[in-house]
């Protein structure tokens, strides 16, 4: 039997070898960080159940122990030989393989780089990313009892300016998630959100926004935050324009939060260039067709799942790596 | 007084760290829908008194929420209860106009 190599371990990665597993495969994971689940393994809860993202890696790792796991490990060289895929580990192994997944995922964006809000500069600016960690009981001094929190929307999406003019389509829902768990441990703060338009497409996230204003008081405010100062008392003074009243708007907050988006994964440029893999506008990987052909590369073999190829939510990540696992299995049975 | 040339401006800035919010704290309590306005404009798009004098209920609950007296825009409201009928978040805003009359009484 022909192997499989997952490139990347988060749950796209971890959810295709399960499939692949009840299809009697054993598939070979390789994973650049020392432990699997990649972005997932460090998020709280999940939107917008409230579901432990705990809980949904344990599972996996649980489900997929019969695999072949090399966390720590990169691949560093990949090429074709004759229908099939040589890789090169940095372990010193290597393995032919008859079909390539590339489960490579995203990068959370440089917040400091959109320094008119402050991130690295002013001490009580965070990013998403950061609140998770706390969420998670991570320690982090900038966070103590905040009368006042804002979240900006957008941060590094939406913005031709920071090189990335696509939606990232999570972050507004998180900025929901994270100001309904802000309010549950602070009751008494004010809580703004900063955004352009609200994007809530999936399944139930309109009924979590309406929650978060009606239970919780979140106040959402349609401006896109235009700079962050720092006041005497190192409070934080946001402006933005409130765009339904026409008028310049400001608020002074204990802790900034910025929605930093999902961007492309720059790491694997060099594995896509052996592997003569072609790339999107957006930087993410291109599929052959964005309808029909979503996990298809433009090279014989070689798919992809999850968050390499655009933004995704993880149970669209997981659907993902399901289809994906089917069509290895249908290309290694017919190819 | 001395003519300079110049005048001196208010500054437009809404500053929502001093803003009263007391009114709108007091109608959550009587109306506690309006918190779910999503501030489509579809109870201003639909109201009789709009296109004559302005009136806008998106507005009014904005109004309120910054802090602002609302009572100039309530005075051309007829009470056809349009505005109620279309809105999508189930905003009962006849009876927040009233809540808000009986506030001021
Ligand atoms: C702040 C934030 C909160 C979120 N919250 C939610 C939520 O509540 N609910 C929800 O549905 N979605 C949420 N998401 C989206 C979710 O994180 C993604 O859907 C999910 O992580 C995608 O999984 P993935 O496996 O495709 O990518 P990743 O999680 O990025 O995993 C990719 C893995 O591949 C590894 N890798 C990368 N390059 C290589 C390489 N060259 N060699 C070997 N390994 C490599 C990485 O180390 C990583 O382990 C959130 C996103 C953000 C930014
Ligand atoms: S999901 Fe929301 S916060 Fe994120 S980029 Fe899109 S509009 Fe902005
Ligand atoms: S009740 Fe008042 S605000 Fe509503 S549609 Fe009628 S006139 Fe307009
Ligand atoms: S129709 Fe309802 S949700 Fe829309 S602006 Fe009016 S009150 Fe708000």
């Amino acid at each position: 039997m022909k192997n499989i190599v997952i490139i990347g371990g988060g749950v796209a990665g971890m959810e295709a070898a399960r499939q692949l597993l009840a299809l009697g495969y054993t598939p070979i994971i390789v994973e650049k960080a020392n432990a699997l689940g990649g972005h997932v393994a460090s998020w709280y809860r999940l939107f917008p159940d409230m579901t432990p993202a705990s809980e949904i890696i344990s599972r996996l790792k649980k489900e997929i122990a019969p695999a072949n796991v090399f966390t720590g490990t990169k691949v560093i060289s990949i090429s074709r030989e004759k229908g099939d895929y040589s890789l090169t580990l940095d372990n010193g192994v290597s393995i032919l393989a008859g079909a390539v997944l590339f489960a490579t995922g995203f990068k959370v964006f440089d917040a400091s780089k959109k320094e008119e809000y402050g991130y690295g500069v002013y001490d009580r600016v965070i990013t998403n990313r950061d609140l998770e960690a706390w969420l998670s009981g991570g320690e982090d001094k900038r966070i103590s009892a905040p009368k006042a929190i804002g979240f900006v929307h957008c941060v590094g999406s939406r913005d031709l300016k920071a090189g990335n003019s696509q939606c990232s389509k999570v972050c507004c829902t998180t900025a929901i998630k994270q100001a309904i768990e802000m309010k549950e441990k602070f009751p008494k703060a004010e809580i703004y959100c900063f955004y352009m338009d609200l994007r809530l497409f999936g399944k139930k996230y309109e009924d979590f926004y309406i929650n978060a204003q009606r239970d919780f008081g979140v106040h959402f405010i349609r401006g896109r935050v235009s700079e962050v100062g720092e006041t005497i008392d190192g409070r934080l003074q946001v402006k933005a324009e409130d765009t339904l009243s026409g008028k310049p708007l400001k608020v002074q907050v204990d802790n900034l939060v910025l929605m930093s988006g999902m961007v492309c994964n720059q790491s694997v440029s060099e594995l896509v260039r052996q592997a003569r893999l072609d790339i999107d506008d957006d930087g993410f990987l291109r599929s052959r067709n964005n309808i029909f052909d979503i996990l298809e590369s433009n090279r014989p073999g070689i798919f992809y799942a999850g968050a390499c190829t655009g933004t995704k939510t993880v149970p669209e990540t997981l659907a993902e790596a399901r289809a994906a696992a089917l069509e290895i299995h249908n290309y290694l049975q017919n190819g | 007084m001395a003519d300079f040339g110049f005048k001196l401006s208010k500054s437009s800035t809404l500053d929502l760290d001093r803003t009263d919010t007391r009114v709108y704290d007091i109608l959550c309590k009587t109306d506690p829908d309006i918190r779910t306005c999503m501030a489509c404009g579809s109870c201003s798009a639909s109201c009789t008194a709009a296109p004559f004098c302005g009136m806008s209920m998106r507005k009014v609950i904005l109004a309120l929420q910054r802090g602002q007296d609302v009572r100039p825009m309530l005075g051309k409201c007829m009470l056809c209860g349009k505005c109620t009928m279309v809105c999508p978040r189930g905003i009962n805003t006849r009876h927040l106009i009233l809540s808000i009359c009986k506030y001021y009484d």
